[in-house]
């Protein structure tokens, strides 16, 4: 579609470089003066000088929605005319390299700029759909109701069609699978990472550092089947043998398999601050006499503490925001229950089941996700922020 | 002198046993916390290795086949005729002939049920390639329906054929006695697009999609991210601004990534009305996923460029642009690099912004550009996961294991080329 203007672009500006350098080396060869800059600037200063112009064309073909040959044929003759432009003032006392420089570090800068685009471009695209949102449900449905069921009608006489978005049964599911992470991932990850800075020595620091850090680099999808088709049915029967009552798509499965998942991320984040914890402080603590887990318990962790927190607030971010494991393991049907064996839903889940497959962007249906999407980056948001408040400000106290 | 005992210290020691008993007691609870995180790893691996390995074998028969000319060629066209000829009704033949108690309709229907749907299309490729044998016999392998190759998979375990009648139960175990069932590898399923018959089902469209969904990741996210990372560590003045672009490069990759997804389908699909289920689409959603990690990489690789370097560059004249592209960004490389690969992989393994842009179509073409529909490996995952013949389940496993295969060559090669070129200054 665009790969032919592109093409053009490409070709003609490769030819204003080699103009641009043959001018300047004919200049030098010629005359007696000196080059001010060297033959390559000459012709990255011609080249950009076609690019830019062309470029220029190009974006307001494509906003015209120009066919392929005609955005072709403008933008080239746009270039042609900027480097014609740029080759005349090819002489040489030209400050070529300065012209050139000064380009390549407004691209720079404005690549470095594209983060800050990103988030805006997060902010805005989900603040206006949420707006669009809110104008079919009021704010307060949606914060406070309690029924989640957005199926809306297509016919009025349609039945189970109540179309309802009060979303604190999704948040509540939202929170129970995180505590179930979480109080599986802390503990054991906190444990690791203790047992690995203070007792494991090199060689078994070496194996099992980076065996947890596998655990990182799964794919969610992976974990997903396997909570889904092995762990699910295993809580199922473990359940049943114990005479409880346990849905297939129980809370519990899928909050085990991410507390797994977000093991390392506690276990890597609390290594890397008890080994910032100066060494004196439990060289001092072990020579008062104390045991190597008392000067964990009282003086290492209590001084690795923010850095923790901060390890502990960036998992609970990625647990909130985790979309696989509950998409393929989680319920679909928004329970609002506290009970681990049954099944809830997640903010992720009905941000997916939402959007994927049919959609047409104008019912509340679709909206409802990009609020729920808004909600999840606002949290996350919430939560990266203090957490890398927290850790930052903890590092700078012993470096 | 011994006997006089102390009470005091007796005391003492007592303390001291049970600080000892919760000094073990507590490194105890950090080896079991490892082991419990190795467990659930090893039960993952382990789980999906056994349930991967039976979707790289499939069964096959050989079976007597007769390319009848009364069946192909009714009208005498000779080889005009076999394009569009009826070779499902020369298999039924062949398996009249070899099992001719079972003539009933319903029977012969559930014999013809046996054979993969591939199985006439073989017979005619057969036939195409060589037109002379039209009227001869041959003995042909044919590819056996998902349901049979679960029946034979399963042959010493309990439960089954669930899905298989016994008049097909039996002609399988005829088969297996005459020594005609064979199981050979299924090429088919690293060669192949995805069907909705498990046998038939490969991941070939997958890989394809992820490749070029990749590519076009790397060429955005790559050159920006290198770009961003030596202008914020080389020319940027430390102020409110970069503070704001830092603060911005961290959240962001904390970002959920299904925002990114939400992020894609309001501004790329919505706005720009650019298609549906491309790779373009989606390496444009990764590349912006992936960017903070390049950048945060790529900042650590040039500050660990030391400042002698830019200094004596300087000193010999190279302006600050020079400086940075001529020399810091060279020696910076190899780790720009290996930040780069293991955002790639990240990429790789990344299913749920794709969710959100409708890359979970089912697709069977391989795709050829980047703007054709197509599907990556962790959605064709997710969809084979969803999918309810009983056979999609070792594909599933398989195709995970096709997925990790390609995460451990990428971190072997992030690995590899930081012990060769990363250097400690």
């Amino acid at each position: 579609m665009t790969a032919l203007p592109l093409a053009t672009l490409l070709v003609l500006g490769a030819g204003a470089f080699w103009l641009g350098r043959r001018r300047a080396l004919r200049l030098v060869q010629a005359g007696p003066g000196r080059l001010h800059s060297r033959p390559v600037y000459h012709g990255h200063f011609v080249a950009i000088g076609g690019a830019g112009p062309g470029l220029v064309g190009l974006g307001l073909c494509w906003a015209l929605a120009a066919p392929a040959p005609l955005a072709a044929l403008a933008s080239g003759g746009l270039a042609c005319l900027g480097a014609g432009l740029a080759l005349r003032r090819v002489a040489p006392g030209f400050r070529a390299r300065p012209a050139v420089e000064g380009v390549a570090r407004a691209v720079f800068a404005a690549c470095s700029g594209i983060a800050i685009l990103v988030t805006f471009g997060i902010v805005l695209s989900l603040v206006f759909e949420t707006l669009r949102f809110f104008d079919r449900v009021p704010v307060s449905e949606f914060l406070f109701g309690l029924t989640w069921s957005p199926q809306t009608a297509i016919r009025a006489d349609q039945v189970g069609s109540s179309g309802s978005f009060g979303a604190v049964p999704v948040f509540a599911g939202t929170l129970l699978i995180t505590a179930i992470a979480m109080i599986v991932a802390v503990p054991i990850g906190l444990l690791s990472a203790i047992y690995l800075s203070e007792y494991a020595g090199n060689r078994a620091r070496a194996l099992f550092k980076p065996a947890l850090e596998i655990l990182a680099g799964i794919p969610t999808v992976v974990y997903g089947f396997f909570a889904a088709l092995t762990v699910g049915p295993e809580v199922r029967r473990l359940g049943e043998a114990l005479g409880l009552d346990v849905a297939s798509e129980s809370a519990l499965a899928a909050g085990l398999v991410m507390g797994v998942m977000i093991i390392p991320f506690v276990s890597s984040l609390s290594d890397d601050v008890i080994n910032a914890v100066p060494q004196s402080l439990r060289e001092g603590s072990l020579g008062l006499g104390a045991t190597p887990s008392e000067t964990i318990r009282r003086v290492v962790l209590p001084a690795a503490l923010p850095g923790v927190v901060g390890a502990v607030l960036l998992a609970l971010s990625r647990a909130i925001g985790e979309t696989m494991i509950v998409v393929m393991a989680a319920g679909l049907a928004a329970n609002l229950t506290a009970n681990p064996f049954e099944a809830v839903t997640t903010v992720t889940v009905q941000i997916v089941t939402l959007l994927v497959g049919d959609q047409e962007f104008d019912s509340a249906k679709t909206l409802a996700a990009f609020a729920l999407g808004l909600v999840l980056f606002a949290m996350t948001l919430v939560l990266n922020v203090i957490a890398l408040r927290v850790v930052r400000r903890y590092r700078e106290q012993y470096d | 002198m011994t006997e006089l005992r102390n009470p005091e210290a007796e005391a003492t020691r007592g303390r001291l046993r049970r600080r000892y008993r919760a000094e073990r007691r507590f490194r105890a609870y950090g080896a079991a916390a490892i082991g419990v995180a190795l467990l659930a790893l090893a039960g993952l691996l382990t789980s999906v290795v056994l349930g991967a390995l039976p979707a790289f074998w499939q069964h096959e028969v050989r079976l007597p086949v007769h390319f009848d000319r009364a069946l192909l060629d009714p009208d005498g066209r000779g080889a005009a005729a076999l394009p569009d000829a009826n070779y499902a009704a020369v298999l039924k033949q062949a398996l009249r002939e070899r099992f001719p108690e079972y003539a009933g309709r319903s029977e012969q229907r559930q014999l013809s049920a046996l054979l993969s749907m591939q199985a006439p299309f073989d017979v005619r490729e057969r036939l195409l390639a060589e037109p002379a044998k039209l009227g001869r016999s041959e003995e042909l392998r044919l590819l056996l329906s998902d349901e049979a190759d679960l029946f034979l998979k399963s042959q010493d375990g309990e439960g089954a054929g669930a899905g298989l009648s016994e008049v097909q139960q039996s002609v399988l175990e005829a088969w297996l006695a005459e020594g005609r069932i064979e199981l050979v590898f299924a090429w088919r399923f690293l060669r192949s697009g995805d069907s909705r018959e498990p046998e038939l089902a490969g991941v070939w469209g997958a890989v394809v999609g992820s490749f070029l969904t990749l590519a076009i990741t790397l060429a955005l996210s790559f050159p920006v991210g290198a770009a961003a990372a030596l202008y914020l560590e080389e020319f940027a003045a430390k102020g409110r601004l970069t503070d704001w672009i830092e603060i911005n490069i961290n959240n962001l990759a904390a970002v959920p990534s299904i925002v990114f997804g939400l992020l894609g389908l309001a501004l790329f699909l919505n706005l720009f009305g650019l298609p549906r289920s491309a790779p373009l689409v989606g390496g444009m959603v990764l590349a912006l996923m992936t960017l903070p990690t390049v950048i945060i990489a790529g900042r650590a690789a040039i500050r660990s460029v030391p400042p002698s370097i830019r200094e004596a560059a300087l000193g010999v004249g190279a302006s600050p642009l020079q400086v940075a592209l001529q020399h810091v960004l060279p020696l910076a490389l190899p780790g720009l690099l290996t930040g780069t690969i293991l955002g790639m992989a990240r990429a790789l393994g990344e299913t749920a912004p794709l969710l959100m842009i409708g890359m979970v179509a089912f697709i069977v073409d391989v795709p050829r550009s980047v703007s054709d529909p197509a599907t990556v490996l962790p959605v064709q995952i997710f969809l084979w996961a969803d999918a309810p013949e009983r056979a999609f389940m070792a594909k599933t496993s398989a195709a995970i294991l096709v997925l990790l295969g390609f995460l451990v060559s990428m971190n072997l090669l992030a690995i590899l080329l930081r012990n060769r070129f990363e250097r400690r200054w």
